[in-house]
């Protein structure tokens, strides 16, 4: 026995879950990475802090609040209604946004981290050589901070395909929109078909572990938490 | 082409309080021990650090003064910082047109290879920035920061991160930005053989506040200011080669004070070149010594005398208008009654060439 159809089309909607994820994480990541990593802000540890929160916060409690908000009574839910939309509880939207907030500090903190190791001072030369700030993000700070990028991304996009909580509160279980490979396992438990189970549990387990291998392999270390 | 930089500031125990016209042309070196807020007055310039209630004029242009501040990518300097700090992203072609590509009234791309050339550099354009030694690395940073076609070049301690090997090495090459520049060079550092070979104007910085302001000439010899007491005090003279001595292998030069004599070095006749006078080697005499192994005896005028500690004195001498230094005993001052204005001999033991 392989993998069923069914299991299959789960683990596709988790991995293009993943890569749009990440896709989104880095976009919106970068920019914050750079201000916390820049800012002179004394009170930036209570930004650093809530960006931190997903890392201790069971991801129930995360999903709950994000049901609260996104479903047809939550503001943001009755704000999408209101625009002729549909709430993003229960679709595959917003389930990205759940793994965006979700995988946050996977991302941002290595990304931070990259961006203060590259400091001020190239910044500075690129300032006297005429060059504007942002030309000075993306010409110099970017290129720069690369080997955080790598590491962000694996990162964010490897933790994204073990969500199972904030998938479970605000996801559903709609097959070919919001059933997961995590949630499919479950089922498959649930339910007592042991052997479905081990096929998709053994693809996300290989897959994690090649991930993880890419980013030990091209730097030797990273850090999630800081000290 | 003049600036004039007016700072204050006072952060906790650091203290800066400057109001200064700096020349149009030549090195200016700041000068002073660290933490006398040298660099501090540098990142002002360049307005790197904004210092608030500033104000500095460049060229007739207002680049900060009240609520207004230019932004240092908008204003028309190359900058060299301590560390060479090059991009470790790009190799050395891609450092030097970093710069040049968003300068469109800058540098063309002749001077580009004129600056290459300057600083011996031509061979490394493909090279990765990390393979570069220190001094290469410093070298490729001052052409970067050049490349621009700057208004004004402000170096930061180019050489303190270097070692002395490496020192001795792109000294030349910074004597040679010194005679070719048609800009004005603002040049931070504490060492005073460095100043005393590239600098024309000197400020010298204290605690935060500027003590001289002159040209080296007479920063180094002034006996108000610690320079001339120091133990390797030395006048810096300006003088013109006027030929060879083939027989005794010596070379012949001349000054506003007379003419001078020193081992043979390889220059040609006409060129100009910088000497160092240490106030040690300088003995006095009222009268021209007959008899003497000193070939280099000036005939000049005492133009002030001070104690530097309980047994020395230094005299500064004016030998045809040129600042002379003289490291004598307070024995000797007494017992020759020198007093100012009086004329004298000096004689030189030895001369070193500087440029």
């Amino acid at each position: 026995m392989m993998l069923s159809e069914a299991d299959l089309l789960a683990l596709a909607i988790t991995l293009k879950l993943a890569l749009i994820s990440t896709a989104v994480l880095l976009v919106l990541g970068a920019p914050l990475a750079w201000w916390l990593a820049t800012t002179t802000w004394r009170r930036k540890y209570l930004l650093e802090a809530l960006v931190a929160l997903p890392l201790v916060l069971p991801p129930t409690v995360l999903g709950f609040y994000l049901l609260l908000t996104l479903g047809p009574d939550g503001p943001v839910g009755s704000m999408m209604e209101a625009l002729g939309g549909q709430p993003l509880a229960f679709t595959f939207t917003g389930l990205v946004v759940g793994s965006v907030i979700y995988s946050l500090p996977f991302v941002v903190q290595p990304l931070q981290d990259a961006f203060a190791a590259v400091g001020r001072r190239p910044l500075e030369v690129a300032a006297t050589l005429r060059a504007a700030p942002l030309d000075r993000f993306l010409t110099v700070a970017l290129p720069l901070a690369r080997p955080g990028f790598l590491t962000a991304a694996v990162l964010g996009f490897a933790h994204t395909l073990g969500e199972f909580g904030v998938v479970l509160m605000i996801g559903g279980n709609i097959p070919g929109e919001t059933r997961v490979a995590s949630i499919a396992i479950y089922d498959h438990v649930e339910t007592l078909q042991y052997a479905h189970a081990h096929w998709l549990a053994g693809s996300l387990l290989i897959l994690s572990f090649l991930l993880l291998v890419v980013v030990y392999a091209t730097h030797g270390r990273f850090r999630v938490v800081r000290t | 082409m003049s600036i004039r930089a007016r700072f204050q500031v006072a952060r906790g125990a650091f203290r800066l309080d400057v109001d200064l016209q700096l020349p149009a042309a030549g090195v200016t070196a700041l000068f002073g021990p660290s933490g006398c807020g040298k660099t501090t007055l540098l990142r002002a310039i360049a307005g790197l650090d904004r210092i608030a209630g500033g104000f500095l004029e460049v060229d007739g242009e207002a680049w900060q003064e009240g609520e207004r501040f230019r932004p240092p990518h908008r204003r028309p300097l190359g900058y060299v910082f301590q560390e060479a700090s090059l991009f470790e992203h790009l190799d050395v072609r891609g450092n030097l047109e970093y710069g040049r590509k968003r300068s469109p009234d800058g540098a063309s791309t002749a001077s580009l290879a004129e600056t290459v050339d300057l600083l011996g550099i031509a061979q490394l354009l493909e090279r990765d920035p990390r393979t570069l030694s220190g001094g290469e690395r410093q070298r490729v940073a001052i052409a970067r920061a050049l490349a621009v076609g700057p208004q004004v070049l402000l170096m930061d301690e180019p050489l303190a991160a270097l070692e002395l090997e490496r020192r001795r090495e792109i000294l030349p090459y910074l004597e040679a930005l010194h005679r070719n520049l048609r800009i004005p060079v603002i040049y931070v550092s504490h060492v005073p053989d460095e100043v005393a070979r590239l600098a024309d104007h000197v400020v010298l910085l204290e605690a935060g506040a500027v003590r001289a302001s002159g040209s080296v000439q007479e920063v180094f010899s002034r006996l108000d200011l610690p320079l001339a007491h120091d133990h390797d005090a030395a006048a810096i003279v300006e003088a013109q080669v006027s030929g060879h001595d083939a027989e005794f292998h010596l070379t012949l030069l001349e000054f506003a004070g007379g003419r001078l004599t020193m081992a043979r070095e390889d220059l040609s006749p006409g060129s100009r070149v910088r000497l160092r006078i240490a106030a040690r080697d300088v003995s006095l005499a009222v009268e021209r010594a007959s008899g003497t192994s000193i070939l280099n005896i000036l005939p000049a005028t005492v133009d002030a005398i001070e104690a530097t500690d309980a047994a020395q004195a230094t005299v500064r001498l004016l030998a045809g208008g040129v600042p002379l230094l003289a490291r004598v005993t307070r024995k000797s001052v007494a017992r020759l009654g020198l007093e100012p204005g009086q004329a004298v001999f000096a004689q030189a033991k030895s001369i070193a060439l500087l440029s």
